[in-house]
């Protein structure tokens, strides 16, 4: 809670690995003397995954709040798959393998395929966003996380008029995931978005957090993040999208239709029959402070729900 | 130890000697003597008085050395939430202890257990009223209203109050009969606990169920005696 983590610009060159470092230790450890060949390069290696994260950009839409401590975004997690309990998902996430991975693009568009995590990444830049992120239980936190606009994936497989959709799913796998041997959920953990929402220049696809790869118990190595909407919405370890004309059931929709809509954007108006939305309690404060309509990103986002009856559409 | 209590199945009985064995015949008479004798050497009331502050004062350490994680003020409450049950729970126990083994000290530590299961449900209302809404009424006025877990929460604690204030000795006099109705709210008050830990988690009810099943058993326990030693 009182860590105090250097802000993620003071990190960035030291922390990432070059990628001609990178393509070199691929080599090693496909030689498989991987240890010494890393230490006698003096790199250390990077814990969560093999991706490399490049030359890191700052971006106009990141929040100027304080980000909240890089210990308490790592040991304070909503994935079930890990277990229900907060401090799950530190514990248990180690088991994940994150590398290899790959992605599988489906449904309406013109390039479908099975795609490497790397031939996802390949071409694009990487940005910081420091994002606030608001949970349906009524915390929040100030993420910086790295990661590239949702948009300009979906453009490279040329999705077609049909695709109104877009459906995303979470690794199922039994041996990897403790928390899936129970039914808690109706697995494998899906999500989805309408079309236009997942163009919004907002919404990202995140690969890291405080200028390093993503750790494991926060989504490695790739996953969704969609600040106006509860932090549910923003599906973790991904391994499927698919373009779709009808609309997606949400894993917590399916679970509790009265409680957990498709939308479920940040809204202080419509309460959660657990958790009041009108408050929230920001990790690391001691009082509550009010919640923001689409959590403070309505200027970006309103306009995406123009004449939509929010009550009904929650 | 002056006064000691005893209530029956029908009746409360007020005995001057101290300390008591329960009024109660037990068939292997020698074996669960000794085992009697031991249990009460081995529970004596300042031992199991200073036990139940143990959760207490666990949180309090964690609280000091910043072990309760990123969310500590959620941690408290769900921590005193559960110990309120749990101590709910031990105290629906003592009543089948004392039949089964025919020891004397589960009754006589009884009330002690109960009064901790308030202290712990006004901690975790404290909690919450301070930690959590620090004393913000219009919310929490709002929550009470609009959440039923909420609803359900304040209405067990409310249930609470008038048996902590009838729990003497005097007031036992007092009320007689009466006493002993009013105490039966000892069965309701638990099952409001696992409702309202019911409707608060999210999807795992693994937990509520856990003290749900506990507390049908020892709820199930009480009917099968009714119904075993009601003259027909």
């Amino acid at each position: 809670m009182m860590i105090k983590i250097p802000r993620p610009s003071d990190a960035l060159t030291s922390e990432i690995t070059p990628e001609s470092v990178y393509k070199e230790r691929r080599r090693f450890m496909q030689a498989g003397v991987a240890a010494a060949g890393l230490a006698g390069l003096g790199v250390s290696l990077q814990a969560h995954s093999a991706i490399s994260l490049g030359k890191i950009a700052k971006s106009p839409y990141s929040t100027d709040e304080a980000p909240t401590g890089y210990e308490d975004i790592t040991s304070y997690n909503n994935f079930y798959e890990f277990g229900t309990r907060k401090s799950d998902p530190a514990k248990n996430a180690h088991s994940l393998r994150v590398h290899p991975w790959s992605v599988a693009i489906e449904g309406e568009c013109a390039k479908p395929g099975v795609y490497t995590l790397e031939d996802i990444l390949k071409p694009h830049g990487m940005e910081e966003r420091i994002y606030r992120l608001r949970c349906v239980e009524g915390w929040s936190m100030v993420i910086p996380w790295i990661g590239f606009p949702l948009a300009d994936l979906i453009k490279r497989f040329e999705p077609t008029s049909k695709a109104k959709y877009v459906y995303f799913e979470t690794l199922n796998d039994k041996e990897q995931m403790p928390g899936v041997r129970w039914p808690i959920l109706d697995w494998p953990y899906v999500e989805g978005l309408r079309m236009d929402e997942a163009m919004n220049p907002l919404t990202l696809m995140a690969v890291g957090l405080y200028g390093k790869t993503m750790p494991k118990q926060n989504g490695a190595p790739i996953r969704l993040v969609v600040p106006w909407k509860y932090g549910f919405k923003s599906i973790k370890s991904i391994v499927k999208i698919r373009f779709q004309e009808e609309r997606p059931v949400s894993s917590w929709e399916k679970a509790t239709p009265s409680e957990y809509g498709f939308y479920s954007n940040v809204n202080p108006h419509v309460d959660h029959p657990r958790w009041s939305q009108r408050t929230e309690r920001r990790i690391g404060e001691f009082r509550k402070r009010k919640t923001l309509m689409f959590n403070g990103y309505e200027e970006q986002v309103a306009h995406l729900y123009a004449g939509m009856d929010l009550k009904k559409y929650y | 130890m002056g006064v000691v209590l005893y209530c029956d199945q029908s009746r409360v009985i007020v005995a001057f000697t101290a300390p008591m064995e329960p009024c109660l015949v037990h068939p292997f008479s020698r074996a669960a003597s000794v085992v009697r004798r031991v249990s009460n050497l081995l529970f004596p009331k300042p031992i199991i008085f200073i036990a139940c502050l143990i959760p207490l004062a666990v949180l309090a350490v964690a609280g000091v050395t910043d072990n309760l994680g990123a969310n500590p003020i959620e941690e408290i409450t769900h921590e005193t939430g559960e110990w309120t049950l749990r101590f709910l729970l031990i105290t629906l126990l003592m009543t089948p202890l004392r039949h089964w083994f025919g020891w004397g000290w589960p009754i006589r530590v009884r009330r002690m257990l109960g009064l901790f299961s308030a202290f712990y449900a006004t901690l975790h209302l404290f909690t919450y009223l301070w930690l959590d809404q620090f004393f913000w009424w219009e919310e929490i006025w709002y929550d009470i209203l609009d959440r039923p877990f909420i609803t359900i929460g304040m209405l067990g604690f409310v249930l609470l109050i008038p048996l902590v204030l009838t729990s003497t000795n005097a007031m036992m006099r007092k009320l007689g009969r009466n006493w002993k109705k009013l105490h039966r709210l000892a069965y309701v008050i638990p099952a409001l606990g696992v409702v309202h830990y019911w409707w608060l988690v999210k999807a795992d009810i693994r937990e509520p169920l856990l003290y749900a099943v506990l507390l049908g058993g020892l709820l199930g326990w009480r009917y099968y005696r009714f119904r075993a030693t009601r003259p027909s």
